[in-house]
């Protein structure tokens, strides 16, 4: 019955406010089609791709990860509506882009030496950049010259660093460590993240924070980057 | 005189079969086991209150106890919670560490970071917990977001099959991925309960 009624109800019908619900829905079922269709209609509707973004995609994923961190959602689900999110974001990102709003910040992310995992790295970087972020992805497996290189190339304010792995999380502090050999530290945010870390282990790291997931990622990126404009700002 | 009065190894359910073997193949009666559901490796932050709980339930009705677990992604957080318990684990990451053994596991993860390691635990409930808890049988387009960055999958086979190898073959090809077979019997954690055996432990009552 419900894929009958899924299979009838035509996005175009609906008023804004029960289709940015729709949106949010179809996000947390990861129904990508549907999501294109929706942005679209909005977009056609005059919202501004801004608009969009933060009150369809960017809060239907944040839903998706409220229930994620509540263990009611699991990867796999939280997987398809990233998928779904990126089809909204491909069709956004050329008209953000387009309106030249400059980011709220710079962020150089990448998985650690000896890690291949970049599920929760790819997460965090989708929701950064659906945050109003540039984000340089430097990919998996990196060792500490490719972060050296990243952040001498692009000059970001953050730095991300993840691992899943126990065996690899350990490299996050020959990162960090290279960096105040290097005079460095200071020059950027550090923020560490990876399903077997916490915030002890952020601290041992000498990272500026843990975040345990992505939604609490774009939150400290945003609260740190203000508390360090602010500082520079009474210097 | 080493804990032959009663011993309990709290242990994670992946390696209850292999306990139960080890116990009957060395003649251990006295060690009980009692497990915590394997699935909570999906929420490893789960598991270091789930074994201080099970050691606190039982703490007066054995003499020893042990606890057969790695650090399982739980980031050093177990270790904290055996520290404050004062009660042992097995050394090691992961289970397939532990049953590799230290040295082969670090060389073979230098050898190809993208490596995929199946145990028999996992090879038996490889439909259950990779291909169904993964979404992977219902939405195949997510393999390439978990697999895409493996390359190869070692099995590490606790007891030696021509079948199981098979069906490990099998699953490698499944996820796209190279084949390796290892027979590494029980490793470490054999040596480990044959030490709590002997009484090396640091909980007694």
């Amino acid at each position: 019955m419900a894929d009958e009624f899924d299979d009838e109800l035509d996005l175009n019908t609906l008023n804004d406010d029960d289709l940015i619900d729709q949106v949010h829905d179809d996000l947390y079922n990861g129904m990508k089609d549907e999501i294109v269709e929706a942005t679209n209609i909005l977009l056609g509707r005059g919202w501004a791709a801004e608009r969009v973004l933060n009150e369809a995609l960017v809060e239907g994923m944040r839903i998706v990860g409220v229930d994620f961190r509540d263990g009611i959602l699991f990867v796999p689900e939280v997987l398809l509506a990233a998928n779904a999110m990126k089809g909204g974001m491909e069709i956004l990102r050329p008209l953000l882009a387009e309106k030249g709003v400059a980011p709220i910040g710079k962020m150089v992310i990448g998985t650690v030496k000896g890690d291949i995992h970049d599920i929760g790295k790819n997460l965090v970087a989708m929701m950064m950049e659906g945050a109003g972020f540039e984000v340089i992805d430097i990919g998996i497996n990196n060792p500490v010259e490719k972060y050296l290189a990243a952040i001498e190339e692009h000059r970001p304010d953050i730095l991300g660093l993840s691992a899943l792995l126990t065996t690899t999380m350990p490299y996050m502090k020959v990162v960090v460590d290279t960096l105040k050999e290097k005079g460095l530290r200071d020059d950027y945010i550090v923020l560490v993240g990876g399903a077997p870390l916490n915030e002890e282990f952020g601290r041992a790291v000498g990272a500026d924070a843990y975040c345990r997931d992505a939604g609490v990622a774009v939150e400290t990126a945003k609260s740190l980057i203000a508390a360090r404009r602010n500082t520079r700002a009474a210097i | 005189m080493g804990c032959v009065a009663s011993t309990l190894i709290i242990a994670c359910g992946a390696l209850a079969r292999e306990i139960v073997a080890l116990r009957s193949i060395n003649d251990w009666p006295h060690m009980d086991v009692q497990c915590l559901p394997a699935d909570l490796h999906n929420r490893p932050e789960k598991i270091p209150a789930a074994v201080r709980e099970k050691i606190r339930e039982n703490r007066s009705r054995y003499a020893c106890i042990f606890v057969a677990y790695a650090d399982c992604g739980t980031g050093g957080l177990l270790d904290t919670v055996l520290l404050d318990e004062g009660v042992e684990r097995i050394p090691g990451a992961h289970c397939y560490e532990f049953f590799a053994g230290s040295s082969v596991f670090d060389a073979l993860a230098d050898a190809e970071p993208g490596t995929f390691y199946l145990t028999d635990f996992l090879l038996r409930h490889f439909d259950r917990l990779i291909l169904r808890g993964l979404g992977i049988d219902r939405h195949p387009e997510l393999l390439a977001q978990y697999f895409g960055n493996y390359r190869k999958l070692v099995y590490l086979a606790q007891v030696e099959s021509v079948v199981k190898v098979g069906s490990a073959q099998l699953a490698a090809q499944r996820l796209g991925l190279e084949f390796e077979s290892r027979v590494t019997g029980y490793g470490e954690l054999q040596s480990s309960l044959h030490r709590v055996h002997l009484g090396g432990v640091s909980w007694r009552n």
